[in-house]
């Protein structure tokens, strides 16, 4: 086992699910911002709720939900053929999922502290609704969605429990980094589990790092 | 004429307003607060619910009480914002920013700029995206005596020089009567009064303007100085007023609160007072037990005078009479 | 006065004369063997048996580490005989107590050699080789049998052997090579095949049970222990389908 081959399918699988979570969890953060509908404290609710539960529950449940009898992984079946559990696509899903609350809640905190009034004072300019959002909404609260993406991004780095349940260990298509370090753990190779952690944390801590270095200077001004 | 019909409601308040305004000038919006004065701004720019065209559909600019500039945007980006977004652009910008005079201020952050300085960008924002009328939702609240003192010039200047009329909120009765030419009264979410502003405020019967907000606007031309008086022709007459006003030149809104009017039946032979005008007592009108309203014509404008019920008793003041109004004190709207 | 005495001393003395429990680390195909054999042994004897499991490698690496395991039941003998030498278990105390048998299964394919040998037929489940000695059987078993090449794109591990097990019974993979005591549990769905792998076809599956160091003087271990050796304990063995040695 290689160090990078697992290295590398993390980053693929973290990437693929930020982009993914930054398309449907941008929609979702700013619903939450600004709705007063009275079922907001149970979406808000269920939207964290993968925070709350152990890995096991969601891989769990996944495994029943995405596996070829279950209502996703059946119809992914006929689409087009292949099993859902223990593919790549599989992670992203069960990805997706888990991280969701790291990509949404930022965003919500942010889109929540922008007033009201830079809004309506864009749509009186002039623009609609949506180009309101994209040249005001989101500038303005910027370091709320840097916070989300990157957020998102290394927390499905690290994500361990899901993946051990539905991902089969896969090299080169399951075997993401937390997985291999676990192998090496298990079968005492230790040489080979401090190198691999070492570099993910190293990474981590950079990707981190340069997230607080932006907000600060954005903060700053 | 601007049509205004608007229904809107909030709890317990109901605003309905149907009403036609002047598409030219300044038309005041007068009223206390939660009489619904930024309701109706908002209801005419569509941002309250209530169905019609979206905002940014509303060929409408508004300007907030507080600025609410793009903070990520350069001041130049602000007021290009809506420009760039106009079906058409009429406005000439150039124009625009030289009557805010704001053409310094363009490649400034918003953050740095002034309350002042931020509101003319705002205003100059709202005019470029070239819209059909402009709201103000007390534009100069946010902003302390001396700083909106500066900034009223700059609404002359809009008023002459720019084809778009403003619809212009206050709950203060002198700036209304400094830039206003017509004026609509919103009491409890229904209007008052709506008319030209100078007989609006000579009204009697109005219960809003009877209190302390009773005051006319004349106009009056600076024709001479004296003692560090002006001295101001109305037509019909002469006014003194404190302060040295460039004579020579257009004439300017003199406000005469009514409570520093009072009223003889002879001409006053030795009194500090130096106004003393002749008068007809067109209307009286009795405000509550104490006091009454009188108001009283000087030629072609007319006074308003504050006085108890018992005077107008004891002096068997009638409709009609000629009389001598003292005038006490008189502001220069400059 | 004198109450007072007794009572220290009883409650001094309280612990060497209470029944230490045993804690047991079994392989996981073993999981249902062993607690019907520590229910068993507690029926007689009354001592508490806890019971652990995981794969062989992963409970070899605890005990290493420190684990408070008094007793390891592995799916192998390596393992134990690492431990012997290392100074971690009881010296001479390594027995075979079953012989495993690898076992095809397939919940919904009705011919399980068709099936492995369809490249097309989806996955194949085997408990990871690196960590179960089952896992490695199969590895074994498939190279020898030439259909590796077939199989190679298709596998899934389980962590241990009994997550192949479940991603089998769930249909998850096609197919799964398991063990054949893990067939008798009563909630797996009926399968559409299954096939015994034969013994010549991989290593010996030989599963070896040792008294670690830390249990030496832990009475009710060696009395588990013995236990394990006995007629009583090898006809359980037995039932649940595994082979003993005399």
């Amino acid at each position: 086992m290689n160090l990078f081959g697992p290295f590398w399918l993390s980053i693929q699988l973290a990437l693929v699910t930020t982009l993914i979570l930054v398309v449907i969890g941008t929609p979702i953060a700013w619903w939450l911002s600004r709705t007063t509908t009275r079922w907001k404290p149970a979406i808000q609710a269920v939207v964290a709720l993968p925070i709350v539960l152990p890995p096991t529950v969601l891989g769990f449940y996944l495994l029943i939900l995405l596996g070829p009898d279950g209502a996703i992984g059946s119809w992914w079946v006929r689409l087009t053929g292949d099993a859902l559990t223990f593919s790549f696509t599989g992670l992203v899903i069960a990805s997706c999922i888990y991280s969701l609350p790291f990509a949404v809640q930022p965003m919500q905190t942010a889109f929540e502290a922008l007033p009201d009034r830079y809004l309506e004072r864009a749509w009186t300019l002039g623009a609609s609704k949506l180009d309101a959002f994209f040249s005001i909404a989101v500038p303005m609260s910027l370091q709320g969605v840097v916070s989300g993406v990157v957020l998102a991004f290394a927390h499905t780095l690290g994500e361990f429990g899901v993946v051990l349940m539905v991902g089969g260990n896969i090299p080169g298509e399951t075997r993401v980094v937390s997985i291999a370090i676990y192998d090496h753990v298990e079968t005492l190779n230790y040489a080979a589990a401090h190198r691999m952690s070492l570099l993910l944390l190293a990474f981590a801590f950079v990707v981190l790092a340069g997230m607080f270095v932006f907000n600060r200077r954005r903060g700053a001004r | 004429m601007i049509r205004l019909k608007h229904t809107a409601a909030k709890g317990d308040f109901r605003l309905d307003v149907d009403i036609e305004v002047p598409d030219t000038g300044i038309t005041g919006v007068f009223g206390e607060s939660g009489s619904g004065k930024t309701t109706l701004l908002r209801c005419i720019a569509g941002l309250e619910q209530g169905g019609g065209l979206p905002a940014h559909r509303r060929n409408v600019g508004y300007v907030f009480q507080q600025p609410t500039l793009f903070p990520h945007l350069s001041v130049r980006d602000n007021i290009e914002y809506g420009a760039k977004r106009a079906r058409t652009r009429r406005m000439d910008s150039a124009k625009v920013v030289g009557i805010l005079d704001i053409g310094g201020l363009l490649d400034r952050d918003p953050g740095s700029l002034s309350g002042g300085e931020a509101q003319r960008v705002a205003i100059a924002a709202a005019l470029l995206r070239s819209p059909d009328l402009v709201l103000m939702d007390e534009p100069l609240a946010a902003l302390d005596r001396d700083r909106r003192d500066r900034l009223l010039p700059y609404f002359d200047r809009l008023h002459d020089e720019l084809p778009v009329p403003i619809i212009y909120v206050s709950h203060d009765i002198e700036e209304v009567s400094r830039l206003c030419d017509h004026l609509v009264l919103l009491d409890a979410g229904r209007v008052a009064a709506n008319g030209d502003l100078f007989d609006v405020l000579a009204r009697t019967n109005v219960p809003m303007l009877s209190g302390r907000n009773a005051g006319v606007v004349i106009w009056a031309t600076p024709v001479d100085h004296e003692d560090g008086l002006t001295k101001f022709d109305f037509a019909d007459g002469d006014i003194w007023a404190p302060g040295e006003f460039e004579t020579g030149r257009n004439p300017l809104r003199l406000r005469i609160a009514a409570s520093d009017v009072s009223i003889t039946r002879e001409r006053p032979a030795q009194s500090t007072i130096l106004n003393i005008l002749r008068a007809t007592v067109e209307k009286i009108c009795s405000v509550d037990d104490a006091t009454a309203l009188v108001r009283l014509s000087i030629g072609h404008q007319d006074l308003l005078a504050r006085v108890t019920n018992r005077s107008v008793r004891c002096l068997e003041l009638r409709e009609g009479e000629r009389v001598f109004a003292q005038v006490k004190s008189v502001t220069v709207k400059h | 006065m004198r109450a007072g005495a007794l009572f220290l001393v009883a409650l001094f003395a309280w612990p060497a004369v209470a029944v230490e429990p045993v804690t047991i680390a079994v392989a996981s195909n073993f999981y249902a063997t062993a607690t019907e054999l520590s229910t068993q042994f507690s029926d007689d004897t009354g001592i508490v048996v806890r019971v652990s499991n995981g794969s062989t490698g992963k409970l070899y690496a605890q005990i290493l580490n420190g684990a408070p395991f008094d007793v390891f039941l592995s799916a192998d003998a390596e393992r134990p005989a690492l431990l012997e030498k290392s100074g971690h278990a009881v010296a001479d105390s390594r027995f075979t107590y079953a012989q495993g048998v690898l076992v095809l299964w397939s919940r919904d394919a009705t011919d399980c050699l068709a099936v492995l040998q369809d490249a097309n037929s989806g996955r194949v489940a085997i408990a990871n080789p690196e960590t179960a000695p089952y896992g490695r059987a199969a590895v074994e078993y498939l190279s020898g049998a030439g259909i590796w090449n077939a199989v190679s794109e298709r596998v899934v591990y389980g962590e241990n052997i009994a997550q192949a097990m479940q991603f089998a019974a769930t249909g998850n993979a096609t197919i799964g090579l398991v063990a054949k005591s893990q067939l008798r549990a009563p909630q797996l769905p009926e399968p559409a095949c299954t096939w015994e792998v034969p013994a010549s076809s991989h290593s010996n599956l030989e599963q070896q049970a040792i008294l670690l160091a830390r249990a030496a003087a832990n009475n009710s271990a060696r009395r588990f222990y013995d236990f394990l050796r006995s007629d009583e304990a090898r006809e359980i063995v037995r039932r649940h389908g595994y082979e003993l040695t005399p």
